[in-house]
């Protein structure tokens, strides 16, 4: 391999960043990205304040119990919309637990977003209608299936891409460097977006990876990458929304790792005070993405206070909206447990789904 | 009529699908330009060419996973894995997505596909290479699992599965790659689940399936010369099971040896005797005796005959077949005569 190409798929040596935490312009754009425009960024202001509200309201609906358990992305909200907004009508998004509000941002209705974790079923929305690929729990296994559909896209000659979601700890899984490699070595139109926000529940990213960055990752596989400020609005947009026009114009995979933190636990079943002092958390709350991006726009006299009134008023509908479906049982059909394990039920489960007809007459009874 | 190989006969269900359907796709370690080390898949990528065969990355959770998007975005894959024991790295993949994706999305998302797995031993292979791993993939619904026991039904049953709308682990008994049959290859678009009788007899049932069934087909032909009369069912598909044939065929006999060539213990022959002492109770005239490997990790080379159930061990399992009135001692145990 020649310098040159070695240097290309290298990341920057510090991540991208356009916007200073207090909100004010870095100036230069590093050279293959451009700047988001000023519509842009607003779209993206608005969603990320739903998307707060969305995650609010979801982190409450736990607390009364009506979530069996919810993580949160409260703090990497620049991640979440930045992946929704680079998304055209035809790409395709694999998240995991994790990224509920990039789901919400895609206009995957909240209450079939939230049915994984209420518990009516595994997946409450049509991926192929969305989409968007179920919200994916096993560890890394999601970027193997991107990879496939990327691969599908292409075969197809679809002017369209994947991106798929994992976090930090979820990269020292096997099935996350044989994506990349699969990905290069097929040149499958796929964005890989790392969200390293610190921690794999408890374990701190130093125990998980001894790599300059994970976007390090990359090289070795031949797989072109970037760093990035993840709580970056602007730079979260530009270096996505260049690694997804690349792959769907044939120039193959990207790797992404965006620098960000988890302001809440794990889920709300975790206690973060076990693994990371307050102080940690403080700092990191200065750099929170709605703050800088909302103050940069209203520097620039883009954003008024009407702008993030509507904003807000959006997310209180949603909330309620989502507190009164939510706050509704759900219907739930026993029988229809037997209707999808395979197209047509088994004689076996045939006979199984009687029994449980008979069991269910027997408790009306 | 010209003898064909249960290689030769996969080879044709491939090369019969590729032609016939653009979405199928083969691929996985090996398959390309060398054909497989099986040769399973030979000739397919000069035919068909790259895009239609082709060799992957040598990892097997990637090959599965990356089926799993091809088949979202409309593909039909059948992939190789190597040997047996060379898809265990791809398990997580097969019991946590490809068996659930239709349950888990209310039927929104199929993903039709194909894995083979060339199983069992018999053929003198070093550790790692002979494993009867088909107790996993039955205990994972969701799945569907088949293996032929003859060049016919590796034809049928292969094209069957690449038909079949459910995701389909296809366990071919490698030690029968190379047993040849006068046979015409046939698909009449038979779904999965029957099972064959391979022959009617009236003393006994010997219920096999895969590598076992030539073992049993030999032991009733030895038996018949003792004056036994048994009949043998291939069981073809063990997800769906044919609880249907397997019961019919026991009624009739009133006795049932379940031969298999993976270890015993919570075996899948585990499961068929319990369905038949469940079902046909009322039919039995002694106890459902099941014969298999021992309970210990497959063999060297050199001993694999001392593991493998032969026809002596399934005519002894007969033998226990409670044929005469006289209490069979080795019954009794602890009870004083
Ligand atoms: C294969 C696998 N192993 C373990 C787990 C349990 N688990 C769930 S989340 C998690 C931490 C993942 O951390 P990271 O990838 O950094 O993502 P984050 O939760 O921080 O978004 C673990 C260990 C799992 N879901 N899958
Ligand atoms: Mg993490």
């Amino acid at each position: 391999m020649s310098d040159s190409v070695v240097q290309d798929l290298l990341p920057s040596p510090t991540p991208v960043r356009l916007l200073a935490e207090d909100g004010t312009t870095v100036e230069g754009c590093p050279t293959g990205y451009e700047r988001p425009t000023v519509p842009q960024l607003l779209a993206a202001h608005r969603k990320m304040v739903i998307g707060r509200r969305f995650d609010a309201q979801a982190t409450a609906l736990t607390k009364q119990g009506r979530l069996a358990v919810y993580p949160s992305s409260h703090g990497q909200e620049a991640c979440q919309i930045a992946a929704a907004e680079v998304l055209g009508p035809g790409d395709w998004l694999f998240p995991t637990y994790r990224d509920s509000v990039a789901l919400v941002a895609r206009g995957v209705d909240p209450v079939e977003v939230l049915t994984l974790l209420r518990g009516d079923w595994h997946c409450g929305y049509d991926p192929k209608a969305v989409r968007v690929a179920p919200q994916c729990t096993p560890l890394a296994t999601q970027v193997l299936h991107a990879t496939g559909l990327a691969s599908a896209m292409r075969r197809k000659g679809e002017n369209t891409a994947v991106l798929a979601l994992i976090g930090d700890g979820a990269t020292s899984e096997g099935d996350f460097h044989e994506a990349l490699n699969f990905a290069a070595v097929f040149n499958a139109p796929v964005v890989f977006l790392v969200q390293n926000n610190g921690y794999a529940i408890s374990v701190p990213l130093s125990k998980q990876s001894a790599a300059p960055s994970l976007a390090y990752k990359g090289i070795g596989y031949g797989v072109r990458s970037e760093q990035v400020d993840g709580n970056d609005t602007a730079a979260m947009l530009a270096v996505l929304g260049t690694a997804m026009d690349r792959a769907r114009s044939g120039g193959g995979p990207f790797l992404v790792e965006a620098h960000t933190y988890r302001l809440e636990a794990h889920t709300n079943a975790d206690d973060a005070t076990r693994y990371r002092d307050q102080e940690e958390v403080r700092g990191w709350l200065a750099a929170d993405p709605l703050p800088r991006l909302e103050k940069h726009l209203r520097d620039v006299g883009a954003l008024t206070d009407e702008d993030v009134r509507a904003a807000q008023e959006e997310g209180e509908r949603l909330a309620a909206d989502l507190r009164q479906r939510m706050n509704a049982d759900p219907h739930l059909d026993p029988m229809s447990l037997f209707d999808h394990v395979y197209a047509v039920p088994t004689p076996q489960l045939a006979e199984q789904r009687d029994l449980l007809a008979t069991e269910l007459k027997a408790q009306e009874g | 009529m010209a003898a064909t190989s249960m290689a030769q006969a996969l080879n044709a269900a491939l090369r019969d699908a590729l032609s016939e359907n653009e979405r199928v796709l083969v691929f996985g370690e090996d398959v390309g330009q060398l054909g497989g080390v099986f040769r399973i898949t030979d000739g397919l990528t000069a035919q068909f060419g790259e895009q239609r065969c082709f060799d992957t990355p040598l990892a097997e959770a990637g090959i599965v996973g990356y089926a799993v998007g091809l088949a979202m975005g409309g593909f039909l894959p059948v992939v190789e894995m190597q040997f047996d024991a060379f898809a265990y790295p791809a398990f997580e993949q097969i019991a946590s997505h490809v068996a659930k994706i239709r349950n888990r999305t209310r039927g929104a998302l199929s993903i039709p596909m194909v894995i083979r797995v060339p199983y069992a031993g018999g053929i003198g292979g070093v550790e790692h290479h002979c494993d009867s791993s088909e107790v996993y993939y039955v205990a994972t619904p969701g799945l569907k699992v088949v293996t032929p026991a003859t060049p016919a039904d590796a034809y049928t049953l292969l094209r069957a599965a690449i038909d079949d709308p459910d995701p389909v682990v296809f366990m071919e008994p490698k030690k029968l790659y190379w047993s040849k049959e006068d046979t015409e290859l046939r698909y009449d678009s038979e779904p999965l689940g029957r099972a064959a009788i391979r022959r009617s007899g009236k003393d006994a049932t010997l219920i096999a399936y895969g590598p076992s069934v030539p073992v049993a087909m030999q032991a009733a032909k030895v038996a018949a010369e003792d004056g036994l009369d048994l009949e043998v069912v291939d069981l073809r598909s063990l997800v769906p099971f044919d609880d249907e044939t397997v019961t019919a065929s026991v009624r009739r006999t009133g006795r049932c040896v379940v031969v298999q060539e993976a270890q015993g213990f919570a075996g899948f022959g585990a499961e068929v005797a319990a369905r038949v002492q469940e079902r046909c109770f009322h039919s039995l005239s002694a106890p459902v005796i099941r014969v298999g490997g021992f309970d210990i990790p497959y063999p060297p080379p050199m001993l694999e005959h001392s593991h493998l159930p032969g026809v002596d061990r399934v005519l002894d399992a007969v033998d226990r077949l409670q044929f005469s009135d006289e209490p069979d001692g080795r019954y009794l145990t602890g009870v004083r005569a």
